[in-house]
């Protein structure tokens, strides 16, 4: 019964393909599973929403949105209408072209991040063997869309947010790859269907994720931070500064356009938790062996909702950082910990299981830590200020 | 420099957040327009005239001296005084404000009126929700839309209505004492309510050309003047 439930999509697409002719059936599954994906991370990004603005209020002492429907929870609704209705403007010297396209472009590709992604036992779109791969080269083609939008808006203020973002992203994503690269090394696979078995195990009741390890540990920080940072979320929000660049690379649009750019931000996040999710966090897996019963996606959309709770938490302590902290955090930090947890992985995978490994992966890593905080963020105490041309 | 600073951030902001769900202190939101705080004893807003007793065309305190008008340093108050008197609180003939209009949108609050103020006629409201759809008939008060009573003033500040009650009481013990010390002398107590008669008469036949916003109230007003007459004075020493 409880496998049942657990496999409930996958019978009910087989059965609807059922009804078609054989060679018909595995498009039918397909265009069932994407009518999933379009469905359900949507209406997940209007929930998230106004939990997002409930729970920022909570966390600066004041109530969130509370007047459209029952508790406030229609207010994307509202906001929805609002942004269908409102004039689409186009600047008069943008380029139309690429100004209509680059929301569709980030859009689309953040979509396709999904078709790879296991959102429960044997629930992935594409079952493919690079997926890890093909993830992150939509997760790049995201910046070409930010690209785009700065660019063919004409204005000083989209073309900063647009390089900003640009030089963000790239810098963020090194060390986001390296800490996959990690996972990659130890389950010896870039499918995710692969990585999340290889966590789907027990040791008594407990899971085998790669969080409760050492350099897993250290990898997930590296990939949280990396994943704050490629989807412009606060603390690293720097893109789209408004007491800065106005708005940055979407300045110029209203409308629908912009609502489509809140979307693909947004599914960009689900995109990066469910990964990161995936990557660390056992994916499907439930958190004890007597959980298992509870169907798979289930406990992977608990997951990432619970990693999506501490993206609204990070944005509602956290101010901005300054581009050149943002950059130094970037290169001096995150950077050489992802390279040197690379080393560390490779350590873990030959000393072989005992506790050796934990005592001498840990000690590294934790080594490092310190003395990479203590060294390249000391703060530097400026002695007076001589004027040498003065006098 | 190790991210003590940031886990010590979560912990205070985590803490607004369970903490909004169980004290009052996290979370000082006053849902207005559905619940609100009751005015503070000295809030003031624009100011209102008082008057004694249930009408507040015989029991205006105001007896247009103009003072006011003269000191309002925004120049919103315009008083037109009237022709004929009617009796104030302790019986003297005084004039009345055929006009009073306080154009709130050029009022800036400022209680010099009331300050200035010798017959304690003009106090200020706490009223605040005064949004009006007509800029200019909507913002500019007459003496009607001004006119509350002593029982009001009393709701929304009641220690200086107290006060300025005690006051009035003692004004008019002085004057009674000081009458009764003038009547042996002038030996015609019953002088002052006869003389008010022909007073209201005349006043009956001039108000329909002094006051043109409303001729009828004003000529009820002054049919009911000998009435009045007799129930003000107790009406002010009572409260």
């Amino acid at each position: 019964m409880a496998a049942t439930i657990d496999q409930i999509f996958v019978i009910f697409a087989n059965w609807v393909g059922g009804f078609f002719p054989a060679a018909w059936h595995a498009a039918v599954v397909d265009v069932l599973g994407v009518i999933g994906i379009v469905s359900v991370f949507p209406a997940l990004f209007a929930l998230t929403t106004v939990l997002e603005r409930k729970g920022l209020g909570r966390m600066q002492n004041r109530l969130g949105p509370n007047r459209v429907g029952p508790a406030g929870f229609l207010q994307p609704v509202a906001d929805g209408i609002k942004s269908l209705t409102k004039e689409d403007v186009v600047p008069f010297t943008a380029n139309g072209i690429m100004h209509f396209l680059a929301p569709l472009v980030l859009v689309v590709t953040v979509f396709m991040g999904f078709a790879v992604l296991p959102v429960g036992r044997h629930m992935q779109l594409v079952d493919m063997d690079a997926g890890l791969l093909f993830f992150f080269a939509m997760g790049a083609a995201t910046e070409l869309s930010v690209f785009m939008a700065g660019w063919s808006s004409h204005n000083k203020y989209s073309i900063l947010g647009a390089m900003r973002a640009i030089a963000q992203m790239i810098s963020y994503e090194v060390p986001m790859l390296l800490s996959a690269v990690a996972v990659v090394m130890i389950v010896g696979s870039l499918s995710l269907p692969d990585i999340v078995s290889m966590q789907d195990q027990y040791s008594g009741v407990w899971p085998h994720w790669f969080i409760f390890t050492p350099w897993g540990f250290a990898a997930f920080l590296i990939f949280a931070i990396a994943a704050t940072s490629e989807s412009n979320r606060s603390p690293f929000d720097l893109p789209e500064g408004e007491s800065e660049i106005v708005a940055g690379y979407h300045t110029e649009y209203s409308g629908f356009k912009f609502a489509l750019f809140f979307l693909g931000e947004y599914l960009a996040m689900f995109a990066l938790s469910g990964l990161g999710v995936t990557l660390f966090l056992g994916g499907w897996a439930a958190p004890f062996s007597f959980l298992s019963f509870i169907p798979s996606w289930i406990w992977f959309f608990a997951k990432v909702m619970l990693s999506i709770a501490v993206f609204i938490w990070l944005r509602g302590t956290f101010p901005r950082l300054r581009q050149d902290q943002l950059m130094n955090f970037a290169w001096k930090f995150v950077l050489p910990m992802a390279l040197l947890d690379l080393v560390v992985t490779g350590i873990w995978r030959f000393l072989g299981p005992g506790w050796q490994q934990w005592v001498v992966c840990s000690l590294i890593l934790i080594a490092a830590y310190v003395v990479m905080g203590r060294t390249a963020f000391a703060v530097k105490h400026f002695g007076p200020r001589r004027y040498r041309y003065a006098e | 420099m190790l991210g003590e600073g940031l886990l010590k951030g979560l912990a205070e902001t985590a803490r607004n957040f369970v903490g909004s769900y169980v004290s009052k202190e996290r979370l000082t939101t006053v849902e207005y327009p559905d619940e609100r705080i009751p005015t503070a004893e000295n809030a003031r807003v624009f100011p209102f005239l008082v008057y004694d007793g249930s009408d507040w065309q015989a029991g205006m305190r105001c007896v247009a001296c103009q003072i006011c008008e003269k000191e309002c340093p925004p120049k919103c108050i315009y008083i037109e005084k009237s022709k004929d008197k009617k009796p104030d609180y302790v019986g003297k003939q005084q004039f009345y404000p055929t006009r009073f209009d306080i154009d709130i949108s050029v009022c800036m609050s400022c209680q010099i009126c009331v300050e200035v103020c010798p017959f304690e006629a003009i106090k200020m409201d706490t009223q605040f929700e005064l949004a009006t759809y007509d800029r200019f008939g909507g913002l500019l008060m007459d003496r009607e839309q001004l006119s509350r009573s002593n029982e009001y003033y009393h709701n929304i500040h009641p220690t200086e209505a107290s006060e300025v009650d005690a006051h009035l009481a003692e004004e008019k013990v002085k004057v009674e004492a000081k009458a009764a010390a003038a009547a042996p002398a002038a030996a015609k107590p019953p002088a002052a309510a006869p003389a008010a008669k022909p007073e209201a008469a005349t006043s009956a036949a001039a108000a329909p050309k002094a006051a043109l916003a409303m001729p009828t109230p004003e000529a009820e007003a002054s049919a009911a003047k000998p009435a009045a007459l007799e129930e003000a004075p107790p009406a002010g020493g009572k409260d």
